[in-house]
């Protein structure tokens, strides 16, 4: 579904992504977990074609088609999202309009209410909130997820779901994941914490720019344990060391 | 169609419902131009006059002292001729502890000369409550000059609670001058949305004076400009009293060769007294931008969505 190839970014002279390669399969959900500072959110900006993260080198095909070029909307239209990490705030737009914005019937009010009710939110409280300051982190962070899912995209990027969201909800959290990709969508999840890589089919560890290795998600995670979080440096030196 | 019937179909385009105007329970007046097309007294109201001048009209409206009107009060002005000047002045008392709402719908939606003043006095009484709510439809062509201008004397413990809005059809010049003095444990809100485009002139002042002990201001503008509009808008605070507290804030979005600029002045005489400010002016955030076109909206409608909310 999602092919990256050789892609290269540096941002201010500093390189960002050294040549990142990863193939994300169709239904899959596929987990991209490194420490931060590994380039894992300027891949996702990338992917998603985000102003300022145009890669000088590499092609990014999505259902066989080069879309490096394509703006933001081009992109979502053929079905790739993202749910931001850092969302932003709106003033005056309720919730139940922004999450209609990606949904081709906007007046599916179902759908809306649906979206809500999977992240644990309230739409008799939610509905009509404005997704402004006044929207606790956590809550922010459901209401992007909830927009994600009224969406339905054919691929979605969720950079940092979890953060912001208290250890208690983790669950709920990938409890939503699952949901998403069950009604459909591909999931190409970033995040730091091993558990939420958990629920994946599989996982590329990121570091210093570079996919170091991808497999299953219990080998990746211990590798991740054992290995990244203790290092000192978090700069992957070029090899693996074994 | 005659005037009336034009000019209920011109406040349904500026927003308003036009049932309310036909509704027994709710006090309302209609009035095009100089002429006085259709008033409507309920109780609560003890004096609601509206006279007709060479160049407009005057508005007195006294309310019961006490009494709680719970029905807004719809006030619906307007001029339908192409050309033409419209003066209004509004004389409004709210007796002690009673408490009205008043939505006034403007609207010249064939404006190509049209020159609208307000010269509005409001007295809130001690514990009351006034609501005004000003909504302005203009048509395309933006050939009017608005002057809404208002002063505005809140006693003890009263409260008001103020918007103005104009953001559909294009304004033409627009000054909007509101002043507010508030005593003891009073609270003002002044809001006013605007969005300019074409060749829009915008001014708008308001301002909040603090006499009072425990006082309270909030003085808010949210502005969009877009091709050669300009706009001004100036947020004064004055924390006169103790523990009187103010606050200015102002969003300016700025697109194409529009031109913004905002200018908050935050004044304090007693060191127990407490004005903030803050002002942003500058083009569309980039994260909202990008946050909405990953849903699959041009940058143009996203724009649109960005704008639209903050001005809403």
């Amino acid at each position: 579904m999602l092919e990256i190839k050789g892609l290269k970014l540096t941002l201010n002279g500093h390189p960002i992504l050294r040549g990142i390669n990863l193939e994300v399969k169709k239904g899959e959900i596929h987990t991209i977990l490194g420490l931060n500072g590994a380039g894992k959110s300027s891949l996702a900006y990338c992917l998603m074609g985000s102003e300022g993260y145009k890669p000088q080198e590499g092609k990014i095909r999505f259902l066989g088609n080069d879309i490096t070029n394509l703006s933001i909307s081009q992109r979502a239209r053929r079905g790739l999202t993202l749910a931001w990490q850092e969302s932003a705030r709106f003033e005056g737009l309720l919730a139940r309009e922004y999450l209609s914005l990606g949904m081709k019937n906007r007046e599916d009010s179902k759908r809306v209410t649906h979206a809500l009710e999977l992240v644990a939110l309230n739409p008799k409280e939610f509905l009509n909130r404005a997704v402004n300051k006044t929207l606790s982190g956590g809550e922010r962070k459901r209401i992007e997820l909830a927009s994600v899912i009224a969406m339905r995209p054919k691929l979605a990027i969720l950079d940092e779901p979890d953060s912001g969201i208290d250890m208690l909800s983790l669950d709920d959290i990938l409890n939503v994941i699952k949901s998403m990709r069950k009604e459909g969508s591909t999931i190409f999840l970033i995040t730091h914490r091993e558990e939420m890589a958990s629920i994946s089919d599989r996982v590329s560890l990121m570091c210093d720019g570079l996919i170091i290795k991808t497999g299953r998600p219990k080998e990746e995670m211990d590798y991740f344990k054992l290995h990244c979080k203790p290092c000192p440096t978090h700069k992957f030196p070029g090899k693996l060391k074994e | 169609m005659n005037d009336y019937e034009n000019m209920v179909r011109a406040y349904r385009k500026a927003g308003g419902d036009p049932k309310v105007l036909r509704d027994p329970k709710c006090a309302s007046l209609v009035v095009n131009k100089n002429r006085i097309l259709g008033k409507r007294k309920i109780e609560g109201i003890r004096v609601f006059q509206a006279e007709e001048l060479p160049k407009g009209v005057k508005i007195t409206l006294i309310t019961q002292k006490g009494y709680r009107i719970e029905k807004p009060v719809y006030l619906c002005f307007g001029i339908l001729p192409k050309r033409g000047l419209q003066e209004i002045y509004v004389d409004v008392k709210i007796a002690d502890g009673s408490s009205i709402t008043l939505i006034a719908h403007c609207t010249f939606p064939n404006a190509v000369k049209i020159k609208h003043v307000m010269s509005a006095e409001f007295r809130i009484g001690k514990g009351a409550f006034l609501g005004y709510h000003e909504t302005h439809y203009h048509g395309e062509r933006g050939g009017a000059e608005v002057i809404p201008q208002g002063k505005i004397y809140i006693d003890k413990g009263g409260r008001l609670d103020t918007s103005f809005t104009l953001i559909k059809g294009k304004v033409g010049k627009l000054r909007i001058d509101y002043e507010a003095r508030a005593k003891e444990k009073a609270v003002a809100e002044l809001v006013v949305k605007v969005y300019g485009k074409g060749d829009d002139d915008i001014r708008i002042k308001e301002k909040a004076i603090l006499d009072g002990p425990y006082a309270k201001s909030l003085i808010k503008a949210r502005v969009a400009v877009k091709d050669r509009a300009k706009t001004m808008a100036i947020g004064i605070t004055e924390g006169n009293a103790p523990f009187s507290r103010g606050h200015v804030d102002c969003i300016e979005i700025v697109q194409g060769k529009a031109q913004a600029k905002a200018l908050p002045i935050v004044q304090v005489i007693d060191d127990r007294a407490r004005v903030t400010h803050e002002a942003a002016i500058g083009s569309i955030d980039k994260k909202q931008l990008e946050t909405v076109m990953a849903r699959g909206l041009s940058k143009e409608e996203a724009i649109d969505v960005v704008v639209k909310g903050m001005l809403r």
